[in-house]
């Protein structure tokens, strides 16, 4: 779905758990999330952690989007 | 007679029958006796091959902690040594998939065990993981489970009989490995060229020896330049509908997609809001839907003016077990939608 959505010319970010199948589906903004059931949360966390896990991965998916690429990178990896 | 081969099988938890998706969470374990399919397997392969472990792991336990997993399940299979290592079948199970590539991986890559297994094509494991195994096509869903069966008993039987030289994939019946040997022909190599180009013109049938790798890529777009002015659109593969799901969107093997309007909406509540997606625990998603579906954190981020606007709608489809022609129509509308709509941008969350 990434990859169609990039062909119609919009940038898009993709924010998946499973970072090899991401990059095996073709996306090329990739920002790893938190777990597969719950992606951006923590229901470890109480509201406000988990609210703050979620603000910086979408933090990190909207600067991946604003950041010139020439191949599939991801994003917040040390 | 060739003594019996030692196999050791792997499954997730699923098949290990120790639970569904509750357990998928679970750390690898092993029994050293063959287990659900497995007994299938141990009483078609008779004198030939027996299942001395299985080896179990949860599936999501497995993707999320890839590298842990692949040490644990290498000291079990050191500790057995098996001659063969059978990993599923894994059908279309994507996290499924994956495992069993990555055993497949750690099995024939690292320790040189060779590994048959059962896969549909359209899997990401068997994308990333086929040249590590024998992987015999399967349909998309365990309910093919009668046909996979034999046909990676039969693989098996083959593969020991031929001593490990299962010849040519199309020959042998499993998808190709990406693996090139070299081989004795009758005809040298210019005489064949020229017969397939004879053939070619003629437009008669030839069958290439080399295949062109298909990669489907898409270069990246330039990036989003102004975000404080740009309207953004979520799209989710995980499933997020209004509660009752109005569309009936299926837990797998979605046959469509739904839009909803976000309008007015400041949080995505367990009252208002449910996951449609199986092959994943829901109780997260339901209890919030937010992590699936960050709609309150982009609604501050709108209001406080980092962003430019929320767009109007989201998308959301079933990832699980979706065909990727129907998952590429699905996303060629919707960008088409998007565009005419003037998103300048695309968040797209899976789970």
């Amino acid at each position: 779905m990434v990859k169609e959505i990039e062909r119609a010319g919009l940038p898009v970010v993709h924010v998946a758990t499973v970072v090899p199948i991401s990059k095996t589906v073709g996306a090329n903004r990739i920002v790893p999330a938190v777990a597969i059931p719950h992606p951006l949360g923590n229901p470890a966390l109480d509201d406000k952690a988990q609210k703050n896990i979620r603000r910086r991965i979408v933090e990190m998916a909207l600067d991946a989007l604003q950041t010139e690429i020439d191949c599939q990178t991801v994003f917040g990896e040390e | 007679m060739k003594d019996k081969l030692k196999v050791v099988h792997y499954i997730n938890q699923f098949f290990g029958q120790i639970g569904g998706e509750e357990k998928a969470n679970i750390p690898p374990s092993y029994k050293d006796e063959p287990v659900g399919a497995g007994m299938a397997f141990n009483n078609a392969l008779g004198d030939s091959a027996e299942i001395v472990r299985t080896i179990i792991c949860g599936d999501t336990y497995f993707n999320e902690n890839l590298e842990e997993a692949k040490a644990e399940i290498k000291k079990y299979l050191i500790e057995v040594k098996p001659d063969l290592v059978i990993a599923g079948p894994a059908f279309n199970a994507g996290r499924y998939g994956m495992a069993c590539g990555a055993v497949a991986e750690v099995a024939n890559g690292e320790l040189g065990i060779p590994v048959i297994s059962g896969i549909y094509p359209e899997n990401p494991g068997y994308d990333m993981y086929h040249q590590y195994a024998y992987f015999v096509e399967t349909t998309n869903s365990a309910a093919g489970m009668r046909e996979a069966l034999p046909a990676m008993v039969k693989l098996i039987k083959m593969y020991i009989e031929k001593d490990g030289d299962l010849g040519r994939p199309e020959e042998a019946g499993y998808l190709p490995r990406g693996i090139r040997n070299n081989i004795f022909v009758e005809e040298r190599g210019s005489l064949r060229a020229v017969k397939m180009l004879v053939a070619k013109i003629n437009g008669d049938d030839f069958v290439t020896e080399y295949p062109m790798p298909v990669f489907d890529r898409v270069d990246p777009v330039p990036p989003l330049k102004d975000l404080a002015n740009a309207k953004i659109a979520l799209v989710t593969s995980g499933g997020i509908v209004p509660t009752g799901n109005p569309d009936h969107i299926e837990s797998s093997s979605a046959s469509k997609y739904g839009k909803y309007s976000i309008s007015g909406v400041k949080d995505l509540t367990a009252l208002d809001y449910e996951t449609a997606h199986g092959g994943y625990d829901p109780v997260y998603a339901n209890n919030d839907p937010d992590c699936v579906l960050p709609i309150d954190v982009l609604r501050d981020m709108e209001s406080e003016g980092k962003i430019g606007k929320l767009y109007d709608y989201y998308y959301s489809t079933v990832g699980n077990g979706t065909s990727v022609a129907n998952a590429k129509s699905y996303a060629q509308e919707i960008a088409a939608e998007l565009v005419s709509d003037g998103v300048q941008a695309v968040i797209l969350t899976s789970t």
